[in-house]
C-alpha cells in the first residue's frame, strides 16, 4: 500500500515537472520568435531529472534508515525494566509482537498492556512518519522543479544536458557487467581466503581424501581434499567427450558436406532442440532410465555396472553436449575456404579422402578451440552429475562406480546453513573458486586458438 | 589491328605459331563439347557451347566478366557436379568418351584431367605432401622411392624444383604467390593428367610471377593439352594456339589465335579485342 | 620418337591400371564414412526422441489421478464447538480476531478424521471389515483440512450432509494406477490388505473414479499430501524471477552494450572489457549461485531462498548473453543508416536511439526471450541461494520465500514415495519443457514476423 502512495507520489511529480518544464519551453519558443536551442521534450526531461533526483535521494535514504528509527522508537516506548530484563532474542521478539499488534494481526498468547500501548503508539508513528517522508520528498522535489524551470531559456542546452545524463545512465550499465567479474573474482577469493585459515592450501589441493565433517561436533573440521574431487570430474568430463566428440563432429560434417538440403534444414533445428533443454531434465533422464539401463546392460555381459556412477552422468552429459559440439564445428568447417576443397576435388579426391585428409586438418585448430570449449563446459556442469553420478567422492578409477565431482560438492556444502563461518560450507567458495579458474583458462586459450584459427582465413 | 599484333610475344615458338595459324588446327583432337548448357537453379548460365580442343596444344577462353568462360572450363572436368543446384546439359567427350556418362567414374576422371585455379590453393601441408598428395590417393606409387621420384619429377617439370629441393618439408603456404601456383601446377602433374585446365592462373599474381607461368604453360604443351581460361587478351595471344570468345554465355567465335586477334569474322569479337566491350 | 610414345602409351596404361585399382577401395570408404556420419545423425536425432518419449511415457499417465466421492455428514456430536464469534459482539478489531483466532483453534482440534471415516464407511459395502487407521490411509491427508476449512467458512453446515471430492492418497493412487506391482508380498506393499481390496472395491462401485490431476497445476507443494502436491507456488516463483529479469537485463545490457559499441571510446580497456563479458557468458551457472550467495544473502541480507534474490542471479547469468546479441545487432546496422541520421543534424545520441536502436529491435527482443528461457532452466544457482528448502505457499510478494519449477521438479526427484514422484516429476518435467517451448515459440515467430516488416 505504502509503496504504492510512493510509486504514486513520483510519478506525479514526474509528470508534473515534464509537463511544467516543456509548457515553459513551449511558451519561449512561440512567444520572442526566439531560437531556441532544444525542442520542448528535452526541456520537459530536463525539469524531471532535476526535480526526481531529490526525491528518489530522500525516498532512498528513509528506505535505508528507517527501518533503524523505526525499531530504536519501539524500543523507546518499552519500559525500562522490561528491556533490561529481556535478552537480544527476546527483545526481537517482543518488537515482532508489537509491529504484529500494530498492523492489526493477531499474537499468539496474552498481550500485555505495554505491548497495546506501543502498538498504538507504533501506528502513529508509522503514519506520521511516513507522512513526513512524503512531504519532505515532495517539497525537495518541487524545489528542485522550480529551481530547473528557472533556468530555461533560450540558450539553456538541455538536450546536451539530458544526452549527458542519458550517457552517465548507460556508462553505470556497462559498469554492472564489470562489476559482476569483479564481484564473482572478489567473492570467491575472500571467501576461498578465509577457508584456507581453517584448512591449509597444501592440505586442498593435493589431498586424496573428502570427508568433511559437516555436523560440526568433535572439533575436527573434517578433510577437504580436492584430488577425489577432481578426479570424479575428470572422468565425467572424459565419458562425455568420448560420446559428444564423435558424433558432434561427423553430425556436422555430414550436415555440412553430404547431406540434402531439406535433410539439413529439418535435422538442425532438431538438434538444437537439445541444445535449449534444462540440464534438470538431462539429470532425470540419466536417473530414471539411462542409469537402470546400463546396469541392466552390465549385468547382462557380466559387468557390475552401478545405476548411479561416472558412467551414466558422463554419457548422458555427453549427449547435452552433442549440440554445442556440432553447431560450433559446423561454424568452424564453414570457416575453411572452398578453394581448398575444389584444390582436392580437382585432384580427383573423393568426398571423405578431401573432408579426411583436407578440410580437417585445416580446420583443426578450430576444431581444438571447439574441443576445449566442450570440456569447459563438461566441467561446470552440475545438475546431471547431482542426480546421476551418485556421491561418493572417493579417489579411484572405476567409471562403474559413483563419483563426486567438483559442482555436486559445492551444492553438498552449500545446502546445508549458510552462515559462512565454518569450513563445511566456506569450501564451496574454495572450489568454486578452482572451478572458475580451470573453466576461465580453458575459455581464454580455446577463444584465442578460434580467434587465430578465424585471422588466418580472412 | 596492329598494335594487337604487336602484342604478340616475338619468342622462336610464338613466331613459329603465328607463322604457322594452320599447325595448331592440324593437331588430333582431345576433347569435343557439343552443345553444353549449365542451369544454376532457374538461371541459365551458358547457351549450347560446341568447340574441340585440340591435343598437346594451349586453348584460351576469352572475353568479358561473367561471361561464362569459367563455367565452361569447370563443365570439363566436371567441377559444377560439386556446386549445388547446377545442372549441365549437352556432351562433352574425351577422347570419344562421353564424360557425363553414369558409368564414368569422376574420380577416376580428375586424375585425368588436373586443373590449376585462379587463387593459388596449396594445402596447409608440406611441399612434398602437396605434390605427393594425388599420387597417394590414386595409389600410383608402390613405394617411397617411387613417391619421390613423383614429387621430384614433378616439381621440376613445374620448373620449381631448383627452388624448393632443400626445403620440401616446410610448409607449402610459406612460399610466395608465384611459387604457390607452380606448387599447384607441380601438384596437378603429378597425377599424371592428359589435359590441365587453367582457370586465370595468373591474375593473382605479379608481372615476373605471371611472366614466369606463361613460360611453363609454354614448356608443358609439348606433353600436356591445356586450356586457360583468361582475362588477359594479351596473354591469350601470347600463350595459346586456339583461342574461344565468349560473350553473356555464348560461344561467339573460335579459331587460330592469329586469327582471332588480327582477322576476326564476328563484330562482337572485334568490339572486345578493340576494347569496346568488357 | 616411336620408342618414345611406346613407353609413354605404356606408362599411360600403368597409370590407369592403378588408378583403377584403388577406386573400388576408395569407393568402398566413402560409403563408409557416408554411412557414419548418417549414423551419428541419427544417433543424436534419437536421443532427442528417446528424451522426449521417456519423459512423456512417464509423465502423461501421472496427470491423471484417483477422486473419492463421499457424502459428508457434518455430524454435530464430532463437531462440539459453539458458534463462531461475530463481529459485532466484541468491542474492537483485536479482540475480535483474537477470539476468532481461538475459535478456529478448537475447530481444528475436532476429530475431522472421524467424519471423514464415517464417509468412507458409508460408502464402502455393507459389513466390510477394516479399522480406523487403514481405512484413513485410502483418502489423501488433506481431506480433513479440506472439510474442516468447509465447516468454517460455512458454519451453518453443521448437521448437514454434502457431497465432496477429495483426492485418493498417493499410496491407494499407485495401487488403482498399477504403479506398485500388485504380486509384491504384503510387506512391500504401501498399503494395508482391507485397504486395498476396499479400494478395489470402489474403483468397482463408482466411489472412486480417475480425473484430471489439476492439482499438480493449481494447487502449492505439500509434505504431507503428497497427493495434492502441485506447481502453483513454482509457477509464481518462476514468474516472479521471469519478470525480474526481463525488468532489469534487457535495459541494463542493452544499454550496456550500447555504451560500449556507440560510445566508449576504442581503447585497450573496452578490448578488455568485450573478452571480459565474452568469458561471463561461458562461466558455469553454479558460480553465480556462489556469488548470489556471497554477496545478495550474506552480505546484502536478502531473504534467502526469495524471488528476487534468484532473479538477481539470473539477470547477473543473463546479462553478458543480451549484450553480446545486442553488440552484434549493432553491428550488424549498416553504416549508410548512421551517416544519413548524422548528415541530417541528429546527434549521437539522437541517430542511437531514434535510427539504430529500431532497427535491432527484433535481434534483441529474440535474444532476450531465449536467454529468458535458459535462464528459467537453471537450477544449480538457485540451490545454492537457498531454494532447496520444501515451500509450501505461493510467494505473495518476491520477498517471500519460493521456490521455481526446476528447483520443484528436483526436490520432487528426491521424494521417497518414488512410484507416486517419478511420474509427477515427469509430469512436472511436461510443463517446464512446455512453457519452453512456448517462449522459444514465440521467439521464433516474433523473429520471422519482425524480420519480414523490416
Amino acid at each position: 500500500m505504502n509503496a504504492l502512495i510512493v510509486a504514486g507520489l513520483l510519478l506525479v511529480l514526474l509528470g508534473v515537472a515534464y509537463q511544467s518544464g516543456w509548457s515553459r519551453s513551449r511558451a519561449l519558443a512561440t512567444a520572442n520568435g526566439v531560437k531556441v536551442h532544444s525542442r520542448p521534450q528535452y526541456h520537459g526531461s530536463y525539469v524531471a531529472i532535476w526535480a526526481m533526483i531529490p526525491a528518489l535521494v530522500i525516498l532512498l535514504l528513509w528506505a535505508w534508515l528507517g527501518g533503524g528509527f523505526t525499531r530504536d522508537y519501539i524500543v523507546s516506548q518499552i519500559p525500562q525494566e522490561t528491556v533490561l530484563a529481556l535478552d537480544q532474542a527476546g527483545l526481537n521478539a517482543t518488537v515482532g509482537r508489537i509491529q504484529a499488534i500494530a498492523s492489526g494481526y493477531g499474537v499468539v498468547g496474552e498481550v500485555q498492556p505495554y505491548e497495546q500501548a506501543a502498538g498504538a503508539a507504533l501506528r502513529s508513528f508509522q503514519f506520521l512518519s511516513f507522512a513526513i517522508v512524503l512531504v519532505l520528498a515532495a517539497v525537495a522535489g518541487g524545489g528542485a522543479l522550480l529551481y530547473a524551470r528557472s533556468r530555461i531559456n533560450a540558450r539553456l542546452r538541455a538536450r546536451n544536458a539530458v544526452e549527458r545524463v542519458v550517457g552517465v545512465v548507460l556508462l553505470v550499465c556497462s559498469a554492472v557487467a564489470i562489476l559482476t567479474t569483479v564481484g564473482i573474482v572478489a567473492s570467491l577469493i575472500t571467501e576461498a581466503i578465509r577457508f584456507f585459515t581453517f584448512i591449509h592450501p597444501f592440505d586442498f589441493f593435493f589431498g586424496t581424501v573428502w570427508a568433511p565433517n559437516n555436523a560440526g561436533t568433535g572439533g575436527h573440521y573434517g578433510s577437504y581434499g580436492l584430488l577425489p574431487l577432481l578426479s570424479g570430474t575428470l572422468m565425467i568430463t572424459a565419458i562425455a567427450m568420448l560420446v559428444a566428440v564423435p558424433v558432434g563432429l561427423m553430425a556436422a560434417i555430414y550436415l555440412s558436406q553430404y547431406a540434402p538440403h531439406q535433410l539439413r534444414a529439418v535435422a538442425k533445428p532438431i538438434i538444437e532442440i537439445l541444445a535449449g533443454i534444462p540440464t534438470i531434465v538431462f539429470g532425470f533422464f540419466a536417473l530414471v532410465t539411462v542409469g537402470p539401463f546400463l546396469r541392466d546392460m552390465g549385468n547382462f555381459v557380466g559387468l557390475s555396472i552401478n545405476a548411479t556412477s561416472a558412467l551414466t552422468a558422463g554419457v548422458v552429459m555427453g549427449i547435452m553436449i552433442i549440440p554445442f559440439v556440432s553447431s560450433l564445428s559446423d561454424d568452424i568447417l564453414n570457416q575453411v575456404p572452398r578453394t581448398l576443397r575444389d584444390g582436392a576435388y580437382g585432384l580427383g579426391a573423393t568426398q571423405s579422402e578431401t573432408i579426411r585428409n583436407v578440410l580437417l586438418p585445416a580446420a583443426l585448430p578450430g576444431i581444438v578451440g571447439a574441443f576445449l570449449l566442450a570440456v569447459s563446459r563438461a566441467i561446470g556442469e552440475t545438475m546431471i552429475v547431482v542426480l546421476a553420478a551418485g556421491n561418493a567422492p572417493v579417489l579411484r578409477g572405476n567409471p562403474f562406480e559413483p563419483v563426486a565431482t567438483i559442482t555436486v560438492s559445492i551444492v553438498n556444502q552449500l545446502t546445508g546453513d549458510t552462515d559462512f563461518t565454518g569450513p563445511q560450507s566456506l569450501v564451496g567458495f574454495a572450489l568454486g573458486l578452482t572451478l572458475f579458474v580451470i573453466t576461465l583458462g580453458l575459455n581464454i586459450v580455446a577463444l584465442y586458438i578460434v580467434r587465430r584459427f578465424r585471422e588466418q582465413y580472412e | 589491328m596492329d598494335m594487337v599484333a604487336g602484342k604478340i610475344r616475338t619468342t622462336q615458338q610464338s613466331v613459329d605459331t603465328a607463322m604457322n595459324p594452320l599447325d595448331a588446327l592440324e593437331r588430333p583432337i582431345r576433347l569435343t563439347a557439343r552443345d553444353v548448357t549449365v542451369h544454376y537453379g532457374a538461371k541459365q548460365a551458358l547457351f549450347g557451347i560446341s568447340i574441340d580442343i585440340p591435343d598437346r596444344a594451349v586453348t584460351s577462353f576469352i572475353g568479358p566478366s561473367g561471361c561464362g568462360k569459367s563455367t565452361f572450363l569447370r563443365c570439363i572436368n566436371r567441377m559444377n557436379d560439386t556446386i549445388e543446384g547446377a545442372k549441365v546439359g549437352g556432351t562433352i567427350k574425351l577422347d570419344g568418351e562421353d564424360i557425363y556418362d553414369p558409368s564414368l567414374d569422376v574420380v577416376e576422371l580428375r586424375a585425368r584431367i588436373g586443373m590449376v585455379f585462379q587463387k593459388p590453393n596449396p594445402f596447409p601441408k608440406s611441399i612434398y605432401d602437396n605434390v605427393a598428395y594425388g599420387p597417394r590417393i590414386h595409389g600410383l606409387a608402390s613405394s617411397k622411392a617411387d613417391l619421390d621420384e613423383i614429387v621430384v619429377s614433378s616439381l621440376r617439370k613445374a620448373g620449381l624444383f631448383e627452388e624448393v629441393k632443400d626445403r620440401l618439408n616446410e610448409p607449402g603456404t610459406g612460399l610466395s604467390g608465384g611459387q604457390q601456383q607452380r606448387l599447384c601446377i607441380a601438384r596437378a602433374i603429378a597425377v599424371g593428367p592428359e589435359v590441365i585446365l587453367m582457370d586465370e592462373p595468373c591474375s593473382a599474381l605479379d608481372p615476373i610471377a605471371t611472366a614466369v607461368i606463361e613460360e611453363l604453360i609454354d614448356e608443358l604443351r609439348e606433353n600436356y593439352t591445356i586450356v586457360i581460361v583468361t582475362h588477359s587478351m594479351q596473354q591469350a595471344a601470347r600463350v595459346s594456339q586456339k583461342t574461344a570468345f565468349f560473350h553473356l554465355g555464348n560461344l561467339i567465335e573460335e579459331g587460330p589465335t592469329e586469327q582471332i586477334f588480327t582477322n576476326p569474322v564476328n563484330k562482337q569479337t572485334q568490339d572486345y579485342i578493340m576494347g569496346r566491350i568488357g | 620418337m616411336a620408342t618414345d610414345t611406346l613407353s609413354t602409351v605404356e606408362a599411360s596404361t600403368e597409370r590407369t591400371r592403378k588408378i583403377r585399382a584403388s577406386l573400388r577401395r576408395r569407393h568402398l570408404s566413402e560409403a563408409i564414412f557416408r554411412a557414419l556420419g548418417l549414423a551419428a545423425i541419427i544417433v543424436a536425432l534419437g536421443f532427442v526422441a528417446l528424451l522426449f518419449i521417456d519423459v512423456f511415457r512417464k509423465g502423461i499417465p501421472a496427470f491423471v489421478q484417483s477422486n473419492l466421492h463421499l457424502s459428508v455428514t457434518f455430524s454435530p456430536e464430532v463437531i462440539d464447538v459453539g458458534p463462531a464469534p461475530a463481529l459485532a459482539d466484541f468491542p474492537s478489531q483485536a479482540e475480535y480476531q483474537a477470539a476468532s483466532l481461538a475459535w478456529q483453534r478448537q475447530v481444528a482440534m475436532l476429530n475431522w478424521n472421524q467424519i471423514i471415516e464415517a464417509s468412507l464407511r458409508e460408502a464402502a459395502p455393507e459389513g466390510f471389515e477394516i479399522d480406523s487407521r487403514q481405512i484413513l490411509s485410502i483418502p489423501e491427508t488433506n481431506a480433513r483440512h479440506q472439510v474442516r476449512e468447509m465447516f468454517v467458512a460455512n458454519p451453518s453446515l453443521l448437521g448437514q450432509t454434502v457431497n465432496v471430492d477429495v483426492l485418493a492418497s498417493a499410496n491407494a493412487d499407485n495401487w488403482i494406477k498399477g504403479n506398485i506391482n500388485r504380486d509384491l508380498g504384503d510387506a512391500q506393499q504401501q498399503l494395508s490388505p482391507p485397504a486395498r481390496t476396499l479400494i478395489d472395491a470402489f474403483v468397482d462401485n463408482g466411489t472412486i473414479t480417475s480425473g484430471f490431476a489439476w492439482s499438480i497445476l493449481t494447487n502449492v507443494d505439500s509434505r504431507s499430501a503428497p497427493a495434492a502436491a502441485g506447481l502453483l507456488g513454482a509457477f509464481v516463483g518462476t514468474l516472479y524471477m521471469m519478470l525480474i529479469v526481463i525488468v532489469l537485463a534487457v535495459p541494463i545490457g542493452v544499454a550496456a552494450a550500447i555504451y560500449l559499441e556507440e560510445f566508449a571510446p576504442k581503447s585497450r580497456l573496452t578490448d578488455l572489457i568485450e573478452v571480459n563479458i565474452n568469458n561471463l557468458a561461458a562461466v558455469p551457472s553454479i558460480v553465480f549461485g556462489l556469488l548470489g550467495a556471497a554477496v545478495f544473502i550474506n552480505w546484502m541480507h536478502l531473504p534467502i531462498s526469495a524471488p528476487l534474490v534468484g532473479g538477481l542471479v539470473l539477470t547477473l547469468m543473463t546479462l553478458p548473453t543480451i549484450i553480446i546479441a545486442t553488440r552484434g545487432a549493432l553491428l550488424g546496422v549498416s553504416p549508410a543508416l548512421r551517416q544519413a541520421a548524422l548528415g541530417m543534424g541528429a546527434s549521437k545520441t539522437q541517430m542511437v536511439f531514434h535510427h539504430v536502436l529500431p532497427v535491432t529491435f527484433p535481434s534483441i527482443l529474440t535474444a532476450t526471450i531465449l536467454g529468458v528461457a535458459h535462464a528459467l532452466g537453471e537450477t544449480a544457482p538457485l540451490l545454492l541461494i537457498g531454494m532447496k528448502a520444501f515451500v509450501a505457499s505461493v510467494p505473495a510478494t518476491p520477498l517471500d520465500q519460493a521456490t521455481a519449477l526446476p528447483v520443484q521438479i528436483y526436490l520432487w526427484q528426491g521424494n521417497e514415495n518414488r512410484n507416486f514422484f517419478e511420474p509427477r516429476t515427469a509430469a512436472a518435467i511436461m510443463v517446464l519443457l512446455a512453457v519452453m517451448i512456448l517462449l522459444n515459440g514465440v521467439a521464433i515467430y516474433l523473429r520471422s514476423r519482425l524480420e519480414k516488416r523490416s
